[in-house]
């Protein structure tokens, strides 16, 4: 009984694993069907016309710059403010830490749709208040920025927490020390704090770029007439679509999937290593017994 | 604080003090402020702003219980404003959601924290996390392949002489819309209680096996309770990011299916009325509150657990 529960469950993962990764797989094949819509059946015949037309989609290729910009913008924001916050959380102590803390983290829970509007109407009517409700100047125009602004709201939180986990490991007596021999605030924070951080600062970096990449509403409210992929892809979808957007899901699950594989055999060279060490130190304790 | 000051000097603790205060004050509670102080205020020409018309009221907020629609349900056939309507069913599917969810990947997530070899696990949370890696924009667009009338999931049911004739997956109601949204957000349910299951000793669950209890009184009596936090999370990450989806209810939904969030871009972007938006967007932010204050009440859990 015990035996058949357990290739039960075996057998589960195996048609979860599929049930996540099939629409991906059929998304890819219906990029090279030579059919005008979107799918694998009926199966028309192999082509490559589909990357051809992705490449000369100009407003494709200017969305996707937008959306690496917006990305690394966002990125960098949030590094240097959640950072920040997760030092300043990190020395203060009590109902300040509390109500600091709650703060932080439920900004991660407001929904996109009102980060998105509230970005929007705070900036829009500031700029109203200050100049008059024509002629408004940047930055007081919706655009890209109010979106960057509107992402680092809640992307800095996420960062924010990853630094936070990593500065609980962090030994306190070695800024005292640093400071004792006469080290200066910033050179503490610069070469001891800082590099202990660089880790989850790395980390924090990478979940605040793809959250970025993946972001749609805060994006979609406040965006005006600029696109970003995401939006880009919405509305080709929306729209009549052509297999391009196929296309470029293929190539963006390529990029996954070899950004995944380098980590696996990275990984199990690690492993392995660290296997080889561990039996080297066992035969050497046997020989000393 | 003070402690800061002696480490970083002022200028240091000056500068991280203003970021935090940028984030917080600038990013966030200015802009949600703005939002409740615009939505009760009337949609007006622009010369009309400050004039003598722009008065506080909630006009927006009763808009919500404009325009009725009849509906049935269970065989009793009822009256009710449409937006009430939607809200409520946007609530509703979310929860159906969140369920399906918690009932996919709690099997698989004890699974991978008790049962794999612990060697073949970051394989498979690899393969995992490819699709969480693939935007949801694309995700979506996957299904939206798939439950296409002409499309593979019909063809295949065809071809297995399931069905006669081709369904229209994405116009029954909201099918489309929840099958979008599991494959959008079961891995955020999956990883909490993964994380929660995992920290359980195995030497309990056997005590429990030796002592003769029944697979699942196992998990009723052990495993379940110890999960709590890690489902309480993933409940609350998945709830909150259905009912906040714009995205997969605009691909995938039918014409028969309105999310809430459907109807606060079309005040927003159609109507260009912002101050209704503002309003609607106010009562999904609370909706959104009370929902979260609920599950961690009947969980017993902080919000510092919730965001891990």
């Amino acid at each position: 009984m015990h035996k058949f529960r357990q290739n039960l469950a075996h057998l589960y993962t195996v048609l979860f694993v599929l049930y996540l990764l099939t629409p991906l797989v059929v998304m890819s094949g219906a990029a090279f069907n030579d059919s005008k819509l979107p799918s694998i059946v009926p199966w028309k015949g192999w082509t490559l016309m589909w990357f051809g037309e992705m490449i000369s989609d100009q407003r494709m290729m200017l969305a996707f710059a937008n959306t690496l910009w917006v990305a690394v913008a966002v990125a960098g924001i949030s590094i240097i403010v959640g950072t920040a916050s997760a030092i300043l959380i990190n020395s203060v102590s009590g109902r300040a830490r509390t109500a600091l803390y709650g703060m932080m983290i439920s900004t991660i829970l407001i929904p996109g749709v009102v980060i998105g509007i509230s970005t929007m109407i705070m900036w829009t009517k500031l700029g109203g208040a200050l100049f008059g409700p024509e002629g408004k100047p940047w930055p007081f125009i919706p655009g890209l920025h109010l979106s960057i602004l509107g992402q680092v709201s809640y992307i800095a939180a996420m960062v924010m927490l990853l630094v936070l986990a990593r500065l609980q490991s962090f030994d306190a007596g070695l800024e005292e020390a640093a400071l004792d021999l006469g080290a200066s605030h910033a050179q503490v924070m610069r070469r001891i704090l800082l590099p202990h951080l660089y880790p989850a600062i790395g980390a924090g970096g990478a979940v605040a770029f793809f959250q970025s990449i993946e972001n749609f509403n805060v994006t979609q409210f406040t965006r005006g007439g600029a696109d970003t992929l995401t939006v880009y892809v919405f509305s080709k979808v929306r729209s009549g679509i052509t297999p391009t957007i196929n296309a470029l899901a293929f190539l963006l699950i390529c990029v996954t999937l070899v950004l995944a594989i380098i980590y696996e055999v990275n990984r199990r060279r690690r492993a392995r290593i660290e296997a080889a060490r561990q039996a080297e130190a066992r035969r050497a304790e046997e020989a000393l017994l | 604080m003070q402690d800061m000051l002696r480490r970083y000097g002022f200028g240091l603790t000056l500068a991280m003090c203003l970021l935090v205060t940028f984030w917080l004050v600038v990013l966030v509670i200015v802009p949600n402020i703005t939002l409740f102080e615009q939505s009760f205020r009337p949609y007006l020409p622009v010369v009309e702003i400050g004039g003598p018309r722009d008065t506080y009221s909630f006009a927006n907020y009763l808009k919500v219980f404009d325009g009725n629609v009849d509906k049935s349900l269970f065989g009793i056939s009822f009256s009710i404003p449409v937006h009430v309507y939607t809200f409520g069913l946007t609530i509703f599917y979310s929860m159906l959601v969140t369920l399906i969810c918690f009932a996919m990947a709690y099997p698989l997530a004890y699974y991978m924290a008790k049962i794999v070899n612990p060697r073949s696990l970051p394989t498979l949370i690899l393969l995992l996390f490819i699709p969480l890696w693939v935007s949801e924009v694309l995700r979506a667009f996957a299904w939206w392949i798939i439950l296409a009338f002409k499309g593979p999931l019909n063809a295949l049911l065809m071809g297995l002489g399931l069905i006669e004739d081709p369904i229209r997956w994405t116009n029954m109601g909201y099918t489309g819309v929840v099958v979008g949204l599991i494959y959008t957000y079961v891995l955020f349910m999956l990883f909490p209680i993964y994380n929660g299951v995992q920290s359980l000793d195995t030497n309990q669950i056997e005590a429990a096996e030796d002592l003769g209890a029944p697979w699942w009184k196992i998990h009723w009596r052990i495993v379940l309770p110890h999960s709590k936090p890690g489902i309480a999370s993933g409940s609350v990450m998945v709830f909150m990011l259905s009912a906040g989806s714009l995205l997969v209810p605009s691909i995938l939904g039918s014409t028969t299916s309105q999310w809430f969030t459907q109807t606060i871009d079309q005040w927003f972007k159609d109507a260009l009325d912002w101050n209704t938006a503002s309003a609607y967007a106010f009562l999904l932010l609370l909706l959104c509150t009370v929902f979260v204050s609920v599950a961690m009440w009947l969980f017993k859990v902080k919000l510092s657990d919730i965001a891990k």
